[in-house]
């Protein structure tokens, strides 16, 4: 950190993995338009993913999906005074080049997205703008933090509305990070061998028993009880995609998950804010899926 | 002397680094959520977070009057980034419909320093914490625009166009623009204690 106060200094890791701790207990809410960001606004979410397309849509429709429309994200930056965070595809460190000049304040590096890059990520350290990336296990959460993530999602299986695979991805982590809390240290070596991830990285792990940046869940979450799950098995906030915009009320829906992730705890408030929310997003159970259409399965 | 119980605001944010900072001062802590968590506080903080999602959060669990009353009737409290601007009478490019608590004679501006891009690190000058100054962290940060006359300036930043004031106090009320609770660095929190 520079003495000089008049030359202060931006893209540290400090303030890139800060803003992320800011969002905690918060709802970040996938939105297509300049009305559902306000919505979700309304709603108390706090932050928004702007994109083109909702997963489930991404799902139907098939086809190569990239980054959205700089005009689409410009009219949402425009709209909402909460953060403004946007997708690019895995590895493609052009589109995060476009989305930092935009002034987007976080960019997911997504397997929602079709990847540019089948062998590497984007090398995020290159930029101020902050990254998260969703991981379905602990290496590759470490992968990724090496290459500069300031935030880590796990990945569940987005546009599904089945969150089966948001808790398998979360109990996997949390479960690694215990096991590795559990070795004695001439043992690390051969964990961080095992995991594929850097030593330093494990090492700190099982030291501090945490990651060292924050853990949000993604991926098929569609109720406040699912997003209150998700909280009690240790994340640390919420990415809802398609189960808002997709169901019967948008706003009510919106506004029950956010309260849901605050009183993730006390049953009381969840059954409350559950009641007649209209209907779910329909839905497709992950086991239904053919494993090449699993979104999960991309980032290496 | 009893330890004092110091509460912090656990809506949404980063309450658990202000209880962690409490804890190791050695003050009793406890998280609010409703208004009964207020009773017997001997002092409140209010964390960063949105502050749009604070308001909503407050707003629904009815805590916004009484926590409003608390800070009113002068318990110490402490705001830091979206807790100075819940704590502001005044707040300038947030949402017309965005609700405070108020307390603080003060005009902020949110995201005053531009969005994430434009988050910085930098050293706040800060006479009443002594040498050296203060490891400021800002994050999409506020600053103070305006300040009543009863308000003291406790810290400012250097910035290319002039300084901007970053920390105030009011009686017993103390308001960061940065981020203290990220710091390796518990001044802050040690000279609000001080005030209980």
């Amino acid at each position: 950190m520079s003495q000089d106060s008049a030359n202060p200094v931006t893209g540290t890791d400090r303030v890139k993995r800060g803003m992320a701790e800011m969002l905690k207990g918060g709802v970040i809410m996938d939105v297509v338009t300049p009305e559902q960001a306000r919505i979700a606004e309304d709603a108390g979410a706090c932050a928004v993913m702007a994109l083109e397309r909702v997963p489930a849509d991404i799902r139907a429709e098939g086809g190569v999906s990239r980054m959205s429309d700089p005009d689409m994200i410009d009219e949402i930056v425009a709209t909402v005074s909460i953060p403004v965070m946007a997708k690019v595809r895995i590895g493609h460190f052009v589109e995060a080049q476009i989305l930092q000049s935009l002034g987007v304040d976080y960019i997911d590096e997504s397997e929602v997205l079709t990847p540019a890059d089948y062998a590497n990520h984007i090398d995020k350290w290159q930029f101020t703008v902050p990254f998260v990336c969703g991981a379905t296990n602990l290496g590759e959460a470490l992968r990724r933090i090496n290459e500069g993530a300031a935030m880590i999602r796990s990945k569940g299986e987005a546009g599904t509305g089945d969150v089966s695979n948001a808790t398998t991805h979360m109990r996997k982590i949390r479960g690694e990070i215990a096991q590795l809390s559990a070795l004695s240290p001439d043992e690390l070596y051969v964990a961080a061998k095992e995991i594929q991830a850097p030593y330093d990285l494990v090492a700190e792990v099982a030291r501090e028993g945490r990651l060292p940046v924050v853990l949000f869940t993604a991926g098929g979450i569609a109720t406040p009880a699912d997003a209150a799950m998700m909280m009690q098995l240790g994340a640390d906030g919420v990415f809802v995609g398609s189960g808002i915009f997709k169901s019967g009320d948008p706003a009510r829906r919106a506004h029950a998950v956010v309260q849901a992730t605050t009183h993730y705890d006390n049953p009381d408030v969840l059954a409350k804010v559950s009641r007649g929310l209209g209907e779910a997003m329909v839905g497709i159970n992950v086991d239904e899926l053919p494993v090449d259409h699993r979104l999960a399965e991309r980032g290496w | 002397m009893n330890v004092p119980t110091v509460g912090v605001l656990a809506l949404q944010g980063a309450f658990r680094e202000h209880l962690n900072i409490f804890d190791s001062l050695g003050v009793n802590t406890r998280g609010v959520r409703t208004s009964a968590d207020l009773a017997g506080l001997d002092a409140l903080a209010i964390p960063g977070g949105e502050s749009t999602t604070m308001s909503r959060l407050a707003a629904d669990l009815g805590v916004l009057e009484p926590v409003a009353d608390v800070v009113r009737s002068g318990l110490p409290t402490l705001g830091t980034c979206a807790g100075m601007i819940m704590l502001a009478d005044e707040v300038i490019d947030g949402r017309s419909d965005q609700q405070s608590f108020g307390g603080l004679q003060i005009a902020v501006r949110r995201n005053a320093f531009g969005r994430q891009s434009e988050s910085f690190e930098a050293q706040v000058s800060m006479p009443v914490l002594g040498e050296p100054a203060f490891p400021g962290v800002f994050i999409r940060a506020p600053w103070v625009e305006q300040a009543s006359e009863s308000v003291e300036v406790w810290g400012q930043v250097e910035r290319p166009e002039g300084s901007r004031i970053v920390a105030v106090r009011q009686g017993p009320v103390v308001a960061t623009a940065f981020h203290p609770e990220l710091a390796d660095d518990d001044r802050v929190h040690r000279k609000f204690l001080s005030l209980i």
